[in-house]
Parts: structure tokens; sequence; C-alpha cells
């Protein structure tokens, strides 16, 4: 492994930050301080913290419905993206868009999506800008096992690979889509092997190993930033918590968070970082400390901030 | 002024607009056996912008959208109005609340043009235009040009908007020709255009049958009747004000469109006009829209278009 220490500590600290964050979400719906529809992105924070690490200024993401943890490894601010949750006036959309539909240009974050496998002809789109614009940067598209089963994955697809891209596709697969499990609605075991039918590599990796993520979308994107085109990545991971905040788990089996949660992201990675000498605990400690803080802050900084007045209902429904 | 097409005055307005913005691309399937070559000249000129692609609708109308909200000013083509729903999740739940979304802080420039209209027995998945449908959705603005002028000067503006647009060209339209205004021209959004002044009834109109309004005005000078012609040109935004100045005239309001007649943007004139100036009229506004039945071939077709005798039956139930 190449990586060094201050680059492992920052994979660390995003995956916490997307941890704690989240963990503060959950406490603010149920005491009733954030509306709507939240999904969750506990137990996937490898995924985020691995691929949006890997990035450069000016690359484009298009993320899920799950997508609170790519903003955070984006470098989103915590306060606005905290305060769009509450519907706050200064989120990231002026409160009024919600959890499922955040986004930062300023920090790549182009589109989220409330529809599965919504971002990936939209990715096309911002593959194609960069080619373009010659500007040698990438697009990667989030979406989940559920959104790939969609006919906008082929379709993105086909197109991307026809005109060689620089798309990345990453499938986090998270082995259920709302409540049904993998296996019941797919009849292969690995998504990526459909790269195959496009002519692009596709490629498998642990979704719960932040470095193994960061790695391959390194190799993805200076393949794409070469010029050669999209590749397929499956990202195996697990989502901790529910479809969406209330649901108690419909559709897993008993005893698999259990199994999951000895592979936990962050855990695991934290005795890897310890073991190689790299962290003391005590540093560790340390940020989670910050980190929490950051979280804290936040919550305050969206409970302070105003709602959106009438005007926001119809400002900017059309274009200026 | 140069007499071209109506097809080459918008390919006339996209080879000007591609001239002064490198910005501006275009991505669509076969546009040179397509539906009306409506952009020939300006990929003649910039083979390079035009992306042709795969019969992946999906993923034309998400590079065409995903592209715009990067910042390049896309044109998609759709070919027909009728396949445009075949990238409804592209247009209805992205493209429209792009702007909303980004509130104030991005755009989504893209023009989505598809042929329209019934009228040459290409039977129920190739003739109808669905304005209304579009119409209905926030953030989408809906352009439908009549004349070869207002086709270019429409497209212009159609390609500086910031936001989604859906120009819709007509079949039976492609080929006429009229006077152009050479270079860059431009028609506002949202004006609509009276083309026959009249003082007894109003015939508001909007693509290929604002061609038979007119020749049903013609037909009603016979009954004594002088008939005023609206060309609406943009659905949305609509001009409300041209109609309403008519109407204070005429007293009398017919609205002629191709569209399906239930939840037709006809009726929506309708309402408004009987909400906003319901003492200004004489009589019941009526509507002549197509009957609620997807578009036949063959002469069962020639029944279901819109004529000018139905125009003229309707405007004599008011006199």
């Amino acid at each position: 492994m190449t990586m060094n220490k201050e680059k492992r500590v920052t994979l660390y600290r995003s995956m916490l930050m997307i941890r704690r964050f989240e963990e503060k979400v959950r406490e603010c719906f149920l005491a009733g301080e954030i509306p709507g529809f939240i999904h969750p992105y506990l137990g996937e924070e490898a995924v985020a913290a691995g691929v949006c690490s890997s990035l450069e200024k000016e690359d484009k993401v298009l993320s899920h419905h799950r997508g609170t943890g790519h903003a955070i490894a984006l470098g989103v601010d915590p306060d606005k993206l905290m305060a769009e949750l509450f519907g706050k006036r200064d989120g990231t959309n002026g409160g009024r868009v919600g959890q499922m539909h955040v986004t930062d240009k300023e920090h790549g974050l182009v589109a989220s999506n409330g529809i599965v496998g919504g971002a990936l002809p939209l990715s096309v789109g911002a593959a194609f800008f960069c080619k373009y614009q010659n500007n040698g940067k990438v697009a990667i598209a989030f979406c989940g096992d559920g959104g790939a089963a969609r006919g906008t994955s082929h379709e993105a697809m086909q197109f991307a690979s026809v005109f060689k891209l620089p798309l990345i596709l990453v499938i986090e697969n998270n082995l259920i889509a709302g409540a049904t499990p993998f296996g019941a609605i797919n009849n292969v075991k690995d998504l990526a092997d459909r790269a195959g039918g496009y002519g692009i590599p596709g490629v498998v990796v642990d979704g719960n190993d932040v470095e193994a993520v960061y790695e391959v979308v390194g190799e993805a994107a200076k393949h794409a930033r070469n010029g050669e085109g999209p590749s397929i990545i499956e990202c195996k991971t697990w989502r901790m918590d529910g479809h969406f905040i209330g649901d108690p788990g419909w559709g897993k089996e008993e005893g698999e968070n259990e199994e999951w949660k000895k592979r936990d992201p962050i855990s695991s990675f934290t005795a890897r970082l310890i073991a190689a000498g790299d962290v003391t605990q005590e540093e560790l400690d340390t940020i989670d400390a910050e980190v929490t803080k950051i979280v804290e802050d936040a919550a305050d900084f969206a409970r302070q901030s105003p709602y959106p007045t009438e005007e926001a209902l119809t400002a900017h429904v059309y274009a200026g | 002024m140069s007499k071209m097409s109506y097809a080459e005055a918008i390919s006339d307005s996209v080879a000007i607009e591609m001239r002064q913005d490198p910005n501006i691309a275009y991505v669509g399937e076969d546009p040179v056996g397509g539906a009306q070559q409506v952009f020939m000249g300006a990929w003649c000129e910039f083979p390079e912008r035009f992306i042709v692609a795969p019969i992946t609708e999906t993923a034309n109308a998400g590079c065409a959208i995903g592209a715009s909200m990067c910042g390049m000013r896309m044109i998609l083509d759709m070919m027909y109005a009728d396949f445009i729903p075949v990238a409804m999740d592209e247009i209805y739940n992205q493209a429209a609340n792009v702007c909303y979304t980004y509130n104030g802080k991005g755009n989504c420039p893209v023009v989505i043009r598809a042929m329209c209209g019934n009228g040459t027995s290409e039977g129920l998945q190739h003739s109808h235009s669905l304005e209304n449908l579009f119409a209905h959705i926030p953030g989408l603005k809906v352009v439908m040009p009549t004349f070869p002028d207002d086709a270019k000067g429409l497209m212009t503006s159609s390609l500086r908007d910031n936001g989604p647009v859906i120009f819709l060209t007509h079949r039976k339209l492609g080929y006429n020709e009229g006077e152009v205004p050479d270079n860059e021209y431009l028609v506002p959004l949202g004006k609509a255009k009276v083309v026959r002044e009249g003082k007894d009834v109003t015939l508001v109109s909007w693509s290929y049958p604002v061609m038979t309004c007119l020749q049903a005005a013609e037909n009603l000078v016979k009954q004594g009747i002088n008939a005023e012609v609206i060309d609406l040109r943009t659905i949305v935004p609509w001009d409300k004000e041209c109609i309403k100045e008519s109407v204070r005239k005429t007293g009398r309001l017919v609205v002629v469109s191709e569209e399906n007649h239930t939840g037709s943007f006809a009726g929506e004139i309708a309402a408004t006009l009987a909400e906003e100036i319901f003492n200004a009229l004489k009589g019941p506004i009526k509507r002549v829209t197509s009957i609620d039945a997807p578009v036949p071939i063959g002469k069962l077709e020639d029944l279901y278009l819109i004529t000018p005798e139905k125009i003229e039956k309707a405007v004599m139930s008011l006199f």
C-alpha cells in the first residue's frame, strides 16, 4: 500500500464526519426538527470517502437519493447541508428541496436525485461537458444496486462507451433495494460484469475498504482522463440503517446487520491505522471530538437559520 | 430578408448562434434523415458540434440536460413530439426542476426540439403534439412557431433562454417558405401576434391550425363576419394581454388547436378569459380541438383533422 499517513487520516476523517453527521440527522429527525423523507448513508461511508477523495477540483458528481455522504465527502459546508435538511433558508438550496435533492456546484455536486437511477443520464451530460471542454475532468455517477437495474444505466453506458466519455459509474451495491434483497431481483452476482457488454472496464471492490475504493476509482479516473472512456465500479457494501429513517430494517435477515457490523468501514480502518502505527487512539479521539463539534455546530446553525418566506415558493421556477 | 423555408430558418438561427457561442452543441438521432432536417445547414457548418446519438433517448436527453447544467447551451432533438415521453423523466423530473433546485446558482439552457402535428397519416405514435402536457409542468417553456420568420426568431430566443424550452415544429409547416430577416433575429418568448385583424370574433391558435384559422377567416367574410386571428407563438409563457385586448374588441372567442380536447391548453385559455374578462364576452367561449381519440390514418384521419369548416361552424354558433 503506497498511501501515506496524511492521506489515510484524511480518509478516516471524511468517513467519521459522514457518520457523525448522519447520527445527528437521525437524532434531529426523531426530535421532529427535520421534515420529510431521509435516506441515511450509515454503513456506506467508505464508498463516499474513497470515491470523492480520489477526485480533482472541477470533477462532476451526480448523486442518488442517499447522497448526504457524498456531499460531505465532497466538502459541502456542513452548516448549509444541515440547514437544507431542516428546510431552512441558509440551506445549500435555500431550504426548498431537502435531503434527496442537495446540489452544490462549487464542490462538484451537480445533482442529487429522488428518482432511482435518475443520475445516470445526467451524468452522461456532465461527462460530455468535460470531454467537450477538453479539460481532463471526469464525471461520477452514483447509483445503488436498485438503480443499476433501470434502463437508464444501460442507455447511459451505451452512450458513454460509444463516445468514450470520461464517466465512472459507481454502483453502491448495498445488497438491498428498498426492502427487496439483491438476490431476489438479480440474476447475477456481480453487476460490474455488465461492463463487458459495453467493452469497458468493470471492477468489483470491497466497498467497506476505503483504501481499496480510493485505489480503483483513482485508476478509473486516470483511464477516463486519458481519453480512454468510461468504467463501472461496483462497491459491495451494506446499509446499516433502514431505507429511510423510520424503516426498522425491512427486507433484512436476522443477524445480517450484526455480521456486517464486524466489517464496519470505520472501525476496521481504525484498527488498520493503529496496527500500522499511523495514528494513536488519542489522535483518533481528537479527530472525533473535532468532527463532533462541527456536526453539533451545523445543527445549531440549522436551528437558528430562518425558514424561507413566501416569495421562495415561486423564485427561479423559470430561468431568469 | 431572404426567402427560405421554415426548416431553413431554424437552421439559420442555430448556425448564427453557434458562430457566436462555442458552447452550443446538439444531441439527437439521425439529423440527416430525421424529422425535416431543421438543423441541416448548421450541421454542415459545425459537424463537430452535432452528436449523432444511438437510439438512447433517455441518455440523449440526459446528455443534453446534464451538459446544460454544467454550463453548455444544448439542443436536444427528439425527432417526434410523440417520442419525447420516452425520456419524460429527464424532462419532467430533471430539467424542469433544475433552476428551482439551483435556486439562482445555476441554469439549464436546453432547447428540446421535436416535429409535431397530424395530417400526414403517420398514425397514433407519430402525430401528436402534446403541448398541453409540457405546459402543465412548472419550469418548462413551450414554443410552437407557425411562420418561417417567427421560427427563426423564436429559435434564437429559445437558444438564449437559460431554462429548458420545448420547441415544436409542425410537420405541415417545415417546407413552407417566407421572407426571413437575415443575420441575428429575435422574437421574444411570450408575445403573441395578430396575424389578421378583425372586429367580430377572435380566433386564437398556434402552429399549423393558425393557417386553418386564416382560411376560415377568409371564408367567413362571405357571411359578413370579420375575424381577428391571433398566433399565440409561445404556449408558455402565453400572452394573455394580447388575447384580452382582442376579445374586449370582438366580444367573441374561439380557441383552435390540434390537442385532444380534454385537458387541452385551449381549455386553459378559455378558463382564464372566462375568469378575467367574462363581462366582455357576448357569448360562450368555443373550443375547436381534436376529439379525445388517437390520431388515425388514411381517410379516417381526414375526419379527425381540424378543418376550416369546423372553425366556421363554431364561429357561426356565436352569431
